[in-house]
This record gives C-alpha cells, structure tokens and sequence, in this order.
C-alpha cells in the first residue's frame, strides 16, 4: 500500500512546474542549513542529496545544466572552504565516483570481473609520486637515510602533463595485464586480476631495494602540486570572502582545485562512457557482458574488445592516480590494499552495474556512509560512554558500554549486510542500468494502427 | 566451385570422437540439411565450422579459403553466421541492438569519429539502424525494436536469431533446430522464411533440424550423421528410402518393417 502511495505521489511531482519548486526549495534548504549549522551531518546531507533531486525530476536540460554547474561549482566549493571537513567529504566522494565509473566500464559493460582495479591508480599515484618528488634523487638512499635540501626533478607544473602520461601508462598497464589473462573466463579471471592488485602493492612496498624508486611502506613525500598564483588566491577571497566569513588559505583552496579537477575527469569519464555505449565498441562490450560465444559468433574479436575495456578503465584510474598523489602529497602501499579495490568495487554494486547516475550513488552513499554517518555515530556514543546517562528501564550505564562496540569497527560488517541485502531485494542496484530507447520507424507506425 | 567443402573433419574430446572423417560439399545458393538422432555429432560439427572448436583432423575451405587457424570472430566477418540450438541472444540488449552486434564487423567507425560523433559516424549509425529496422520487419518483428531480447516469446526470440545473424550479410547461413520447440503454425512461418531468405538474399543455407516436415518439406540436399560419421547424402527421396538411414533413426529391427510413416 505504502509504496504504491509513493510512486504514484512522485509521479504527481514530477509533472509541470513542481519539479523545478522541489529542486529549488530543496537545494535552498540544504544551502541554508549547511550555512546555518556548518558542523551538522544532517544539513550536509540535505545538500547532497539535491543533486539527486536534480537528477530525478523530470525539467528541461538547460535548467539541469545551469543547476547542476551552480551546486557543483559555486555552493559546494563555499560549502566546503567554510567547514573544510565537507570539502574532504566531498573530495573523496568525487575521487571514488571517477574510480568507480572507470570500474564500472570494465565490470559494468563488459562484464569483467577484476578485483585488482586499485592496482592501476597505483600505477598512476607512484609515476607522479616518482616524478613529482625528490625520489629520483634518493633512488641510492635506503629509505630514512635521504640527505635534505634535496631539489626536485621536475617542476609542479609538470603535474598537468603527467596526467596525460598516467592515462597512456596505466592504460599499457591495463593492455600488459590484459593480454595473458583475458583468455581466462569469470572467476578464473577475478582471481588473477585479485593477484595482479596484490602483487602491484607489494612491488610498491618493497622497491625500495636495490634501488629506491618508491620508498618502501613509508611510502613517498612530499609530492609536489601544480602552482596556485596568489592572485587566485585574491581573486576568490574577494568574491566569497564576505560569504565564507574567513579568508580562505592557499591550502584550502588547493583542495578547492583538486575537487574541481576530480569533477572535470568524472565529467570527462561520462562523456567517454556514454559515447562509447552508444557505438559499435560499447554494443560489442555488452555483447560479451551477455554471451561471449554468441558475441564471437556475431564477429565481435573478443581479446581485443575486452583490452580495450580494460585500457579505457585503467587510464582513468591512473589519471585519478596522478591527482590523489598531488593532493595528499604523500602516498604509501597502504592506500591500495585489497580492500580499495572490494571497496571501489561494491560501490559499482550498489548503484547498479553499468549505470552511470547509479554508481555515483554509489560511492556517494559509501562514502558518506564510511566518513559521515558512521563516524558521526562514533562520536556520539563515546560522548554518552563520558556522560553520566543511563539508559532507563534496564538501567544500564552508558559509561559501562565496551569500547568494542565502535561503529566505525563495524565497516565492512556493515557493507557486507548491505551488500547481502541488495543481492536479495535489488540485485540491479539502486539505479539499474537502462538501454536506450531508439526512435524508430515502425514503433509509430504500429502506434498508429 | 563448392561454397564450403569439409575434407575428413575430426573432432574428439579424449576418447570421444564427436566428429569422424566428415565430408560435405555445399553448392551455392541450395538449402541443405543435416540430420542424425540426437548424439550424432551435428552441433559440435557445426562448431568446428565456426571456428568454437577447432578441428583435430581434416580441412574446412570456404569461398576458396581455409577456415582452419582462424578465430570464430574472423570466421563470421568471412561471411558465415549462424544461429544456436539453445538461444544465445544478448538478453540485457534491446531486439535493435541485437541485430546491430550481427553488423559489427561490417561497421567501419574508429574511437576517434565515435568520441567526436562525426558526420561519418551518425550517418553510418543511422544507416545502420535503418538496415536493422527492415530486417526486424522481413522477419517479422515489426515495432519490437525497443524490447529487451529476454522479453520476447520463444518464436520470436528465434526469428531475432536469424534477423541477427542476417545482419552480417553472410553468404552461408548456418541454422542449428531453427524450428525446435515451435507449433506446426510457427515452423511453417520459418520454414517459408528459409526459403525467401535463400530466393531473396542469395544466402545458402544449411541447418541442422528434427523435424521431419521441415526437413523434407525444404531440403534440396540432405546430410546424415550418426556417431560422428556421415552414413548418407543424397536428395530427399533418396534419404527417405536409405536403409541405413532408417536404421540410425529406428534401430535394426524396424528396417523390415513399416518405416515410411515415421519418417514423414
């Protein structure tokens, strides 16, 4: 009863102009609330989800656009330069939305299982955490006995064009990978792929010897960033000063920069994405996805189809890469354990595998989930755990409650229940992935019988 | 010169030989048939012909040229498609999509007009889709270009088959139980749409079927299999009287007897 209620009330708004009020009142109130209440979890959340409510109703495209490019471009950044926390939020949400998208070509259309995908933004982080630092120089030092006053080998600027070098690497990394191991079906190759990510971590973690190309686990820094003229600086301190209430610092507005460049490559990774789903390589792709004999059958060379999609997913991953190393200015093995790669992998899960919209919902909602909701309930039970409350009734002291019960312990167990639950209830993921719907000819024509 | 001619084709699994010494010799422009009762080794023949297997034994030459050492995908762009005995569209696509896979090799965009949606590009998609639209209609799957392949009925998941296997303009059509599991109604449709695709199109056909009325009905040539060997060739009429043919279908006991109606 309840559900149908629902739909038929969400179908009621998104007729005529109800779609453009709801949008409007619900990112003026998430706006508003964020502004009122800068350290609430809830508020951000409601400025969030907006951009989905944009998604969702139905209103002309140029309206979309100019919304969109409003709330991601000018609200977000403020937002987040005001409480620096969202901003980190929101980075990190915008850097595992472009890795899962790039993933979801390689599971989502071409049906390729690969549990090592982290394995090429490795790739990508430590050719620009090699370049991009003083590494080059201490290529003869064990790790920790570096001299200092080291100079750099390349300048920051240089970052831009490792960029492009990191597509092209981690793409050849992607072809080196792919060649002996895509003859190999399903969970043959989820298993390799698993070994490849493994084996790249612990290349990272142990090329520290007989040459130091990458520090060992203590991993590499500082890694250089791209320069931020003073005069940008300036330039937005004059324009959102009086608004942000603070004068924003160089270090803030470099994280403003690294978001920015995450949403060019996650715009650049849709415009790929899509144009490619709709030709003769994206059809081919999902071809294989559903039934490699009869795609072989049909012509379609399957080696070289399922390179392509593990090139065109590896490239962004390595372009990520460059970005994460820049931003963080430090990267050890640590970040691209096994669990990255599961982590990125159950976002494409969640959202819905082969759907664009769906898998950023995806590594929307885990992150969030990871960083805001699950560590904000942290914080309040170790706050009760220092009160005096006591929970009435069955009288138990809040003070006597085992530090093991920490929300933030419960992570994974928390993803795997979700994860079990939506195999169950909707195994397409929250937003399934849909075909497009051609015009054609004889669908008017039977329409008009 | 023939269109396709095998020459001693084998094709073993350990110590199964599925596919013993198998000759045929296919004229353009016929529609040939292959029977055998089940087991015979008709499918995996066929699979050694598209290249899913490749033959232990033997020569495949097609349209003057070797088939042996060349992947199922190069196969295909030679001009040889094919349907499945078990249905193997792509479920998850819609019926226009299916049949614009059956023309990817035929289709020339790079990555490059692709990315930038040149004009070579759209025009190509559009002719292509337009070519697809008149194969859904000589089919006979008019205004179903938007469903999803999974969501057809039986018959006309079939039809989808053979409209996707058409669109790679093939000059043999392999067809594997096009009719299996159809009411008499349908499988005089498809057998009607055999014969127009052959008198139409030019294509040769040759299909592996049971059903008799089928067989008989279209076949101007026909080959049998049992256990891996071809027991006979020969035209209808020829077949029918064979007695070792009768014998494959009927076991030993029933060539003496009353075999005319079973047959037919």
């Amino acid at each position: 009863m309840a559900p149908l209620f629902f739909k038929a009330l969400l179908e009621k708004l998104n007729r005529g102009f109800w779609p453009y009020i709801i949008i409007l009142s619900h990112t003026i109130l998430g706006t508003s609330l964020v502004y009122s209440t800068p350290r609430s979890n809830v508020a951000f959340l409601v400025l969030i989800t907006s951009l989905f409510s944009l998604y969702y109703f139905k209103t002309d495209s140029r309206f979309k656009i100019i919304a969109g490019a409003i709330l991601a471009l000018v609200v977000i950044p403020i937002v987040g330069v005001r409480n620096i926390f969202y901003l980190e939020v929101i980075f990190q949400i915008s850097v595992f939305a472009a890795l899962a998208l790039g993933l979801n070509i390689v599971v989502g259309f071409a049906g390729l299982l690969d549990l090592g995908y982290v394995a090429f933004y490795a790739v990508g982080a430590y050719l620009w955490a090699f370049f991009g630092s003083q590494q080059y120089y201490v290529l003869s030092f064990a790790p920790g006995t570096q001299p200092s006053n080291l100079p750099f080998l390349l300048p920051g600027d240089a970052f831009y064009l490792f960029i492009f070098f990191a597509i092209i690497v981690a793409a050849l990394t992607g072809i080196l990978l792919g060649m002996p191991v895509l003859r190999l079906r399903g969970d043959y190759l989820a298993i390799v792929t698993l070994g490849f990510g493994e084996v790249i971590r612990v290349l990272a973690n142990n090329l520290d010897k007989p040459l130091n190309f990458t520090n060992g686990p203590q991993g590499i820094t500082p890694i250089q960033r791209p320069s931020m003229p003073q005069a940008v600086a300036d330039w937005f301190n004059d324009l959102f000063g009086g608004i942000i209430g603070h004068t924003a610092s160089i270090a803030d507005l470099y994280n403003v920069m690294f978001y920015l460049f995450a949403l060019l490559v996650i715009i650049v990774i849709i415009f790929v994405t899509r144009r490619l789903d709709d030709s003769k390589i994206g059809r081919a792709w999902t071809a294989v996805r559903e039934d490699e004999t009869a795609a072989i059958a049909m012509g379609v060379p399957l080696v070289k189809m399922k390179l392509a999609a593990f090139a065109v997913g590896a490239s962004f991953a390595g372009a990520m890469g460059v970005l994460l190393a820049a931003s963080r200015t430090f990267i050890s093995p640590e970040s691209f354990s096994f669990m990255q790669s599961i982590g990125v992998l159950s976002m494409v899960i969640l959202g819905g595998s082969g759907s664009i919209p769906g898998v950023i919902l995806g590594a929307a909602t885990v992150t969030i989930l990871n960083l805001q909701i699950l560590q904000g309930f942290s914080l309040y039970l170790s706050e009760l755990r220092q009160s005096d409350a006591i929970i009435p009734i069955i009288n138990f002291a809040w003070r006597d409650l085992s530090t093991q019960l920490d929300p933030a312990k419960y992570q994974r167990l928390l993803f795997g229940l979700i994860l079990i639950l939506m195999m169950i209830f909707r195994p397409a993921g929250l937003i399934p992935a849909k075909r497009r719907k051609r015009k054609l000819a004889s669908d008017t024509a039977t329409a008009e019988k | 010169m023939a269109l396709l001619e095998t020459i001693d084709v084998v094709k073993t699994f350990g110590g199964l030989t599925a596919v013993n010494k198998v000759n045929i010799k296919l004229e353009q422009g016929r529609i040939i048939s292959i029977i055998g009762p089940n087991g015979a080794g008709k499918t995996t023949f066929f699979n050694t012909l598209t290249g899913i297997y490749s033959p232990d034994g033997g020569e495949v030459n097609f349209n003057g040229r070797s088939l042996l050492k060349l992947r199922p995908d190069q196969i295909a762009a030679r001009g040889l498609s094919r349907t499945f005995q078990n249905i193997r569209l792509f479920g998850d696509m819609s019926v226009i999509e299916n049949i614009l896979v059956g023309m990817h090799v035929h289709l020339k965009q790079s990555p490059i007009s692709t990315l930038l949606r040149l004009k070579s590009f759209k025009q190509e998609e559009r002719s292509a889709e337009k070519k697809a639209e008149e194969l859904m209609n000589y089919v006979g799957l008019k205004g179903v270009g938007n469903e999803m392949a999974k969501n057809l009925p039986y018959g006309a998941q079939r039809r989808l088959e053979i409209a996707r296997a058409l669109a790679a303009d093939p000059l043999l059509l392999l067809l594997d139980e096009p009719a299996a599991g159809m009411n008499p109604q349908e499988t005089e449709d498809v057998t009607r749409l055999f014969r127009s695709i052959r008198d139409d199109k030019g294509i040769t056909i040759l299909l592996i079927e049971h059903d008799m009325r089928v067989v008989m009905n279209i076949s101007e040539y026909i080959f049998v299999m049992d256990y891996g060997e071809k027991i006979a060739e020969g035209v209808p009429a020829e077949i029918r009287s064979n007695s070792r043919v009768i014998e494959a279908y009927l076991g030993r006991g029933a060539v003496a007897g009353q075999h005319e109606e079973k047959l037919q």
